[in-house]
């Protein structure tokens, strides 16, 4: 979660619940929500690299509360976070090692493993199709999180129909 | 086994093999089924594997070389031609990838046509299309030709032709086959919104996205039902599903 509190300070400055705040507004129900907890633990690591720094802001009737903002180092390691791209998603998982190995051990049936996967995958994507119904519609960033997690599910759920294409004709 | 309603379909060992040129195809090789009254049921798998050909067995579109089909507990294993139609008037409410509407009727005609041909009174059929096609947002669109509509308003007034004399059984095939990733949406919804409403569905699809709003899914390959898996909305604790899909890395 470090780029993403480095991303948000970037705006200007501002204290972890805020952070909590701001993150639940624009990822919407799409994330889970952040634990306060993580995030001020984060803080206090960023704020250790010289990444971020933070100032006692005095409360009346409360503790104080520490106001964070963004150093120039933290705006160097953002812009490193944008210049480069992203690795692509594990294609070689855990599943696909049971698969493989599967056979030689005799201790497993592939289609009744293609099969379980295949149920866990149809309920996430039930669950992720009743958190799109359920989420903000005018929430574009929420949707656009949800509907990339259901393409990748889609994916995998069509390997999954290979792969059974496949060992069915063998059989 | 003579707890509930009785289901509102079932099936047992549905044969079809269709003969052309080449090796004889077998599109359904011996498949059970049980549809319980107010059911969503998707059926999913590769293209080929023979589930749109299942579809039409059940809807009486096309016969089976073997097998029985009861519906609503009644077997159909005797009815001609005139009887299917008849029952797919009133008992079956059917939906197919390219919307299959009467191009030179309007959109209203469409709707109307089955319940006027199921003996409705005129001003009934006229009052059942006009809340179904408010409902599904058509207002305005009924002296409109199914060629002047987009795909997905298209699959609408397919979609309200089908229900206009509230059948028990919706069967769909491939509702969002030609339909771009918004109507697949708005298929998906509508199709949940009358499943809410205690319609009974089965639904054809290769779309695990649109498969994933059934609330039971039945893989099918080859012409045989791989796997029946009742789908759960509850989310597990355990490590993966839906957080696991969507967490942030760190």
């Amino acid at each position: 979660m470090r780029l993403p509190l480095l991303a948000l300070l970037a705006r200007g400055p501002a204290h972890g619940y805020e952070l909590k705040q701001h993150l639940e507004q624009t990822l919407g129900s799409a994330y889970p929500q952040p634990n306060v907890g993580q995030i001020y633990v984060t803080l206090g690591r960023l704020e250790k690299q010289g990444l971020i720094e933070g100032e006692d802001v005095e409360q009346s009737s409360r503790p104080n509360k520490k106001v964070y903002h963004l150093t120039e180092a933290g705006r160097q390691a953002l812009r490193v976070w944008f210049e480069d791209p992203e690795d692509e998603p594990r294609v070689r998982d855990e599943f696909f090692m049971k698969l493989a190995l599967a056979p030689q051990t005799g201790l497993a049936d592939r289609i009744a493993l293609i099969n379980k996967q295949r149920r866990q995958y149809l309920n996430t994507m039930r669950q992720l199709s009743k958190l799109a119904a359920a989420e903000d519609r005018d929430n574009r960033v929420a949707h656009l999180l949800i509907e990339g997690a259901m393409l990748h599910l889609q994916a995998d759920l069509d390997w999954l129909e290979r792969c059974q294409e496949e060992l069915e004709e063998l059989e | 086994m003579n707890d509930g309603p009785a289901p509102v379909l079932r099936a047992e060992g549905l044969v079809k093999t269709h003969y052309g040129e080449g090796a004889p195809a077998h599109a359904v090789r011996g498949v059970d089924l049980c549809v319980r009254p107010g059911e969503f049921l998707a059926v999913t798998g590769p293209s080929g594997a023979g589930k749109s050909t299942l579809l039409h067995l059940l809807g009486g579109l096309q016969r089976p070389d073997g097998g029985r089909i009861w519906l609503d507990g009644k077997s159909a294993d005797a009815w001609s031609e005139a009887r299917w139609a008849v029952e797919r008037r009133k008992r079956i409410g059917i939906v197919f990838q390219f919307f299959n509407l009467v191009s030179n009727l309007s959109v209203a005609d469409n709707v109307e046509l089955p319940a006027l041909l199921a003996g409705v009174t005129p001003k009934r059929a006229r009052a059942e299309r006009e809340e179904l096609l408010a409902e599904l947002g058509l207002d305005g669109k009924e002296r409109s030709l199914p060629g002047e509509l987009s795909g997905g308003e298209q699959q609408r007034v397919a979609l309200a032709r089908a229900l206009v004399n509230h059948p028990p059984l919706l069967l769909a095939d491939e509702p969002a086959g030609s339909l771009d990733s918004k109507g697949t949406r708005e298929v998906m919804r509508l199709l949940s919104r009358f499943h809410g409403r205690g319609q009974t569905i089965v639904l054809v699809t290769h779309d695990a996205r649109l498969a994933s709003a059934a609330d039971r899914v039945i893989s099918f390959f080859d012409g045989r039902i791989a796997d029946d898996a009742e789908l759960d909305a509850a989310p597990k604790s355990r490590k993966g599903g839906i957080s696991g899909v969507l967490e942030l890395r760190d």
